[in-house]
């Protein structure tokens, strides 16, 4: 067993409950790496929903709540307010984040309060079965649309980019390194940090919503279905999100703006100006 | 030179790792995991250049190289 993994995670409950070749590991190892790197094993607190992705953190020798379908983002913030030192990151998945949680995920966004949520979008519910999801491309047949999905798909980093999110990156399980370094980076900034990592899950979305079944043949579809958006870092602030090129999804730090107004730093301005602190 | 492991107990023989290693070092085999799928080898391993791909890209943690 990989040394670093032993570290981290709860190895009486090995093995996961994950499919062979499913993406949720690889997130896993990566934000285990981040969390080596910054040091910080004492301060982190994971929250997660229900789902997949939400199983994430179960698996972590941390401190980490499971909480109900939808709600992990509403469970944290109560989280941060109570214990303002703690570095607080979600695991959620698609459907739990944008269609279940998603009041919770556009007012955490808009209140630009200090979380770090990874959402694993693998543009479906695998749990349950292979349901559509909000992030399900067009076209697409699952379960429950068996002649191809007629909606639009949710564009969820534009999503919250647009309601006031400080840093907003995506990337996909075939970029581990810059993922891991897209975690470090949102743990150490100050401000609501989204990271939308596309995943894939070979056994429920498979041959129909990527067209391939392997494993590996989705991760090297990403890595083609996908261009590296290199914008300045000082320049990210005001500016407007990249666009698809040539059917490519943008991927890397895509909008980061520093000098937002924290929530809790707001909470304790106007705590001080009324005369409370 | 590097020492490359693969635990049975973790490996769910997904076959990631054979696209990730850059030098291949990873071939199928017919020998069995604990989880009942079929679990790669390692062939020459003394051509690792220790890029850790595997250990990053391995889902079940069951890779670990040492330098």
């Amino acid at each position: 067993m990989n040394k670093l993994y032993e570290k981290y995670i709860k190895t009486e409950s090995l093995p996961t409950l994950f499919c062979p070749g499913c993406g949720n590991g690889i997130i896993q190892y990566a934000a285990i790496e981040a969390f080596e790197r910054l040091g910080i094993r004492e301060d982190i607190a994971c929250v997660s929903g229900i789902g997949c992705s939400s199983w994430i953190p179960c698996y972590y020798k941390l401190d980490v709540m499971h909480t109900m379908h939808g709600r992990a983002i509403a469970f944290a913030e109560g989280l941060k307010l109570a214990q303002p030192n703690k570095k607080i990151v979600v695991f959620t998945g698609d459907g739990d984040c944008v269609a279940i949680g998603g009041n919770h995920l556009l007012h955490a966004a808009a209140r630009n309060i200090d979380l770090t949520v990874i959402m694993v979008n693998n543009y479906i519910y695998g749990m349950t079965g292979g349901q559509k999801s909000p992030t399900t491309p067009k076209e697409a047949r699952t379960k429950t649309s068996p002649f191809g999905c007629i909606d639009e798909p949710i564009d969820s980093c534009r999503l919250v980019t647009s309601l006031g999110a400080s840093h907003v990156a995506r990337w996909t399980t075939a970029h581990p390194i810059q993922l891991e370094k897209a975690i470090a980076e949102g743990i150490s900034h100050k401000g609501f940090s989204f990271i939308e990592v596309l995943s894939q899950c070979p056994v429920q979305a498979g041959k129909n919503v990527y067209g391939e079944k392997e494993p590996s043949k989705i991760m090297d579809g990403y890595k083609k279905g996908t261009y590296v958006y290199k914008g300045e870092k000082e320049q990210l602030a005001g500016s407007s999100l990249p666009d698809l090129k040539d059917g490519k999804i943008p991927i890397g730090l895509l909008h980061y703006d520093p000098e937002a107004s924290e929530y809790l730093e707001r909470v304790e301005a106007k705590l001080k100006a009324e005369g409370v602190r | 030179m590097s020492q490359i492991t693969i635990d049975k107990a973790c490996c769910k023989g997904c076959n990631i790792c054979l696209n990730a290693c850059p030098k291949k070092i990873f071939v199928k085999s017919k020998k069995r995991n604990n989880y009942g799928t079929a679990m790669p080898d390692v062939k020459d391993p003394e051509t690792c250049v220790g890029c850790r791909m595997c250990e990053r890209l391995c889902p079940d943690g069951a890779i670990d190289v040492e330098a």
